[in-house]
């Protein structure tokens, strides 16, 4: 088995561009991670692709070049930018390739996911109903886990004024307007206790890693980062996840906590060697619950690190500091990307005013989506 | 003139319930019907669930849903309802809509009844109905 490093990075800045279709943001995204890797489009000997909006990625070559190189497209919902990452190791490690490329694009619709539930497997009535709704399923799951675990709805409004702070470092974010704690509660309510600020919004984007077998790496750069370990799970039997009629009486913890555990044993790292971590904060209180399920705290100790800052760029356990899902946006093909790209940035040294002090080493990426999927990848220099 | 949303409750009944299914070999309940069990290899039969049960966890939904959403979607009529994910004794938990939006009104625990609603009235003039659970004593 070889070992993974990336070696190149590229991101189209992620909000709203008009015309522009996803197509040329991903092949933008594509562009400037080979120049970061300088190689050339013809050095590249295979892709995956990730898109909700635009099904198949692959007409990007028709911008790149027409190569010949097999390029597939994989969706997994809000995990398919991360699938993209862990079936292009895949074929790395397993000695298929030796220069391959991750990439994912969207251009979502303004407001909320729209989509046949038929798309999910889920019965029509069950859309007609006013049930299709993801929000609803984030609102559900951290009103009961405040209640279980004394978490308050400040605690929810400081991780998203966090995310909208460390947006505003972020030349590259949608949202980067600071928005303060009374502003950000004061919204109005989406989905109790969700306010209209503590959620993500669809928006548009696209990101590009370019990955080869870690013995290369150097021939490229000299400061491969590389990949520790990329898992996917989906949900087990008693878990109560997003797009669903029933639950079992016995419950079971999420499809991240799964991935989360078998990336650590992968990676042979702990939480306590993390040093820069990005979560699929859908919602403010998605990052509180995360924080707990990816093992970087006990669950109910997110109300006193929130309080301490401790998930501030300079804190002990600084917590998507892109400014995460909030401030960004979710294209879903390009999001678990993004956290790539940015954890990339983090381990090189290269954020600029978001950089996390003391020279971090590890980084942790986790994403969590319909119906119940998530995926950890963990990054190394 | 009515009819209800879905054939996924006995309707018309005084006492209506939730139509589930219970996997023959271990047990599991699923709602709505499914032929397969999500436990086991198991196939699964029809049964009716409890009509009353507690409230694991709830919320409120405070903006219209989008298509295929049936009541008003464009939000001049909207009226934000309660979801909530109940426990029916100790079959099975189901998602479903609250009779109660209120979170003053809402708590963990609380025990609740299925109630058959009006939802909205479709281009035919017929009134559809839809599944509810309603506070016990409100």
């Amino acid at each position: 088995m070889n070992d993974v490093a990336i070696i190149g990075i590229g991101l189209h800045p992620f909000g709203r561009f008009g015309d522009k279709t996803p197509f040329q943001m991903a092949a933008d995204a594509v562009e400037d991670a080979l120049v970061d890797a300088g190689i050339t489009w013809s050095d590249v000997q295979f892709a995956v692709g990730g898109s909700w909006e635009a099904t198949q990625l692959d007409p990007i070559t028709g911008l790149l070049g027409l190569t010949g190189i097999p390029f597939t497209n994989v969706f997994n919902a809000c995990a398919t930018a991360a699938s993209t990452i862990d079936q292009a190791a895949a074929a790395i490690r397993l000695g298929r390739f030796d220069i391959g490329l991750a990439v994912g694009a969207d251009k979502h619709p303004r407001g909320s996911f729209k989509a046949d539930p038929a798309r999910m497997g889920m019965p029509q009535w069950y859309g007609e109903n006013g049930q299709y709704v993801t929000t609803k399923f984030f609102g559900m799951k951290i009103n009961r886990y405040m209640h279980d675990h004394d978490i308050s709805p400040t605690t929810l409004a400081r991780v998203a004024a966090k995310n909208y702070r460390n947006g505003s470092l972020n030349p590259k974010a949608f949202r980067r307007n600071p928005l303060s704690v009374d502003e950000i509660l004061a919204s109005p309510m989406l989905n109790h206790p969700l306010t209209a600020y503590m959620f993500c919004a669809p928006d548009e984007g696209a990101a590009a890693v370019v990955l080869c077998r870690a013995d290369l790496a150097s021939r490229f750069t000299d400061a491969p980062v590389f990949v520790k370990a990329t898992e996917i799970r989906t949900r087990n039997y008693g878990a109560y996840e997003v797009n669903t009629t029933w639950a079992a009486v016995d419950e079971d913890v999420s499809p991240t906590v799964y991935a989360s555990r078998a990336a650590y044993e992968v990676a042979g790292i702990g939480p306590e060697e993390v040093d820069v971590i990005q979560l699929q904060d859908t919602d403010a209180g998605a990052e509180v619950i995360h924080m707990a399920e990816n093992g970087f705290c006990v669950d109910g100790e997110q109300e006193k690190l929130l309080a301490e800052h401790a998930t501030e760029i300079a804190g002990p356990l600084p917590i998507n500091t892109d400014g995460g899902l909030i401030a960004n946006g979710e294209p879903i093909g390009a999001s678990g990307l993004r956290q790539v790209h940015e954890l990339v940035t983090q381990l090189r040294g290269q954020a600029g005013d978001r950089q996390v002090p003391g020279e971090p080493r590890v980084g942790y990426a986790q994403v969590y989506g319909a119906p119940g999927t998530a995926a950890v990848t963990i990054l190394s220099r | 003139m009515q009819k209800p949303l879905a054939d996924v409750f006995t309707w018309p009944a005084d006492e209506p319930q939730l139509i589930g299914s219970r996997c023959e070999r271990c047990g599991a309940a699923t709602f709505p019907v499914q032929s397969r069990c999500p436990r086991c290899p198991g196939t699964m039969a029809e049964i009716l669930l409890p009509r009353r049960g507690t409230l694991v966890s709830w919320t409120t939904q405070g903006f219209p849903p989008v298509v295929p959403f049936a009541g008003d979607a464009t939000g001049e009529n909207f009226q934000p309802f309660g979801v909530g994910l109940v426990q029916l004794d100790d079959v099975v938990r189901v998602e479903a809509r609250l009779t109660e939006s209120d979170p003053a009104r809402l708590d963990f625990g609380m025990e609740v009844e299925l109630r058959i609603v009006p939802f909205y009235v479709d281009a035919d003039g017929v009134e559809v109905l839809t599944f509810a659970f309603e506070p016990v004593g409100s």
